[in-house]
């Protein structure tokens, strides 16, 4: 028996979904320095992440989510995931690297886990702003370049890293811009300059 | 794994009939190509013919010969629009045209694809709107028929589903055919979901092309029907083969055939009971669900729906959440949220209906059948509210909670 037929998603999505991880209660009384909500209910799908945020670190989190059962499990391990890490480097966090830890989403699902990482920047992006700082991580953060896959800027500079140098290359590496190709010119300028910064 | 399973998946598929299922078996020994003129290929050959009578029984079509088999509902309603290219594009003696398309925004996307095809063609095609319980309104389609008050020149056809898969709702067939006969065009309706839970009645409805399919009725897969009038036209859509009199070609599937007899005879003479029986599930699912559950809505038509079909609106929660948590409770349903179908767009027919997206997101369908019990309908019952509520509590939306907005220190 496969575990596709077991369940549609991995054991770790299952236990994210079933018993989610820091979701806020509203009778704790969780007194957020940080607020960010990202999606819509359109789309089906809606993120929101309070923070508690001292000396640049996230020390404790809450979020709520609208959507699939990936979107639930993606915010709920983002969640732990950022507990205690600096602000900077949460920042910084991609999807993917979400995906990975839950064991893998189906193809069709990564779009549903790009919210996460959007709503935490969200909040951290307006946490600056009341400190004044402003856009003192926007270096940090992914751009999402093939929207159907949700692939970032960030993605195609690691696969370049590895080792890709032409257009089959990064699409073998990350799929990039095999669902709609509308990606393409940006990806491929991007590829571009990731070979010049890292290619021998 | 869940200690009880309840299929309430019905108007995806349903589970063989018993009796479809062991008249099938007895009949696997049926080998014979029905075509050939030997006695085993004659003896194939009646059996056939005797599942089509049954089949034109149930659709009360007094002559069977008015009943081609071909491969399931997508296949006969891909056939009709097929004819119809063909029809559209030949000018009357005059030089004039008549092409126009009628159809409906709620329909199967094997006709809204087909009809989309004539589009491209070049064809003048029409998604009548319909109403906030998925009826269409008779007047715009009077307006769409009379060129006099709507664009595209006279009409070639009009298809409307007799019933809806996703919420149910009947639409009145047979008011539909007279507007469209009184404007000499052809009338098509995909009875996929209504035939063997409602009566179908060819004759009475006053159709031209009516589709089915067997595996809706307690029958095999891969089978279907197209009722086709005396002297409406037809073209094939495979061609190739004397079968079904040029209509259909390829080699007469004798198993599934029969099962679609059998399922047929089934349906018709089990019909006043499950009507009766079934409709009450579904209405004490649904008061249960009204009683338990706040904040929700019933889509579909409130009486002109199928008796088995109960589409819920569960807003603040979302539709593959919702489908994911009742599979781990072993209660299998559908739902019309864009997550669980790979596309970012939730169902057509709910938002056809208004309802917004939040609405269709957050929507799961639930379609009873003839082995559903009371125990069935009482243990979802039990199950769901819990499983709306813990999802309501994780959502950010607010209008199921509005008293639970976060506030966020100054």
């Amino acid at each position: 028996m496969s575990d596709a037929f077991q369940w549609l998603y991995s054991d770790i999505v299952k236990e994210h979904f079933t018993n989610p991880k820091n979701v806020f209660n509203p009778d704790e009384k969780f007194e957020a320095d940080a607020e960010g909500v990202v999606g819509n209910i359109k789309c089906g799908d809606q993120m929101m992440f309070l923070l508690k945020i001292k000396d640049d670190k996230i020390e404790d989190v809450r979020w709520k989510t609208y959507g699939c059962a990936s979107a639930i499990a993606s915010t709920s391990m983002l969640s732990e995931v950022i507990k205690g890490m600096p602000l900077r480097e949460a920042y910084g966090i991609k999807p993917n690297d979400i995906a990975k830890k839950l064991g893998g989403l189906p193809d069709n699902k990564i779009h549903c886990s790009v919210l996460g990482d959007k709503a935490l920047r969200a909040a951290i992006d307006s946490w600056l702003e009341k400190q004044g700082r402003a856009g003192e991580f926007a270096g940090e953060a992914a751009t999402v370049i093939c929207h159907c896959l949700n692939i970032t800027d960030k993605d195609i500079e690691e696969a370049v890293k590895a080792g890709a140098k032409t257009w089959e290359e990064l699409q073998e590496a990350t799929k990039i811009g095999t669902v709609c190709g509308g990606c393409k010119p940006k990806a491929e300028e991007l590829l571009h300059e990731f070979v010049h910064i890292y290619g021998k | 794994m869940a200690n009880r399973f309840v299929y309430m998946d019905y108007n995806a598929t349903t589970p063989l009939h018993p009796e479809v299922k062991r008249a099938m078996i007895e009949d696997f020994e049926i080998f014979a190509n029905a075509s050939s003129m030997h006695e085993a290929g004659r003896r194939a050959y009646a059996r056939v013919e005797e599942a089509r009578a049954s089949v034109a029984r149930l659709i009360g079509a007094p002559d069977p010969s008015c009943v081609y088999f071909t491969s399931g509902g997508s296949e006969s309603n891909n056939t009709v629009f097929n004819t119809m290219y063909d029809l559209g594009r030949k000018r009357d003696e005059k030089g004039r045209l008549r092409n126009k398309i009628i159809t409906t925004a709620i329909e199967h996307p094997c006709v809204l694809r087909s009809a989309e095809h004539l589009r491209d063609e070049g064809f003048p095609v029409v998604f009548l709107k319909v109403d906030k319980d998925g009826r269409i309104d008779m007047e715009e389609l009077e307006r769409e028929l009379d060129p006099s008050r709507s664009a595209g020149g006279p009409t070639l056809l009009v298809s409307v589903m007799a019933a809806n898969n996703e919420i149910g709702t009947i639409e009145d067939i047979a008011r539909v055919a007279a507007l469209a006969k009184a404007r000499g065009a052809f009338v098509h309706t995909d009875a996929t979901q209504a035939a063997g839970k409602i009566p179908v009645d060819v004759e009475a409805w006053g159709v031209d092309y009516l589709t089915l399919s067997c595996h809706k009725i307690y029958g095999p897969k891969g089978i279907g029907g197209l009722y086709v009038r005396k002297g409406a036209p037809i073209d094939p859509l495979v061609r190739g083969g004397h079968q079904e009199k040029g209509v259909r070609a390829g080699t007469y599937n004798n198993q599934g055939i029969l099962g679609f007899g059998e399922a047929a005879r089934l349906a018709l003479a089990e019909l006043p009971d499950y009507e009766k029986r079934v409709r009450a599930l579904r209405n004490r699912l649904r008061d249960g669900f009204l009683a338990r559950v706040p904040h929700i809505r019933v889509n579909g038509h409130p009486t002109f729906v199928l008796p088995n079909t109960l589409d819920v609106s569960f807003p603040g929660a979302e539709g593959e959440s919702i489908l994911l948590s009742l599979d781990m409770e072993g209660i299998e349903v559908s739902t019309g949220s864009a997550c669980a179908s790979g596309s970012l767009e939730p169902s057509h027919v709910l938002m056809a209906t208004g309802v917004g997206p939040e609405l269709a997101h957050g929507s799961i369908r639930f379609s009873l059948g003839r082995l559903t019990t009371e125990e069935d309908v009482d243990y979802v019952l039990e199950k769901l509210p819990p499983i709306i509520e813990r999802l309501r509590r994780i959502s950010t939306v607010s209008s199921a909670c509005p008293d639970e907005t976060p506030a966020i220190k100054k």
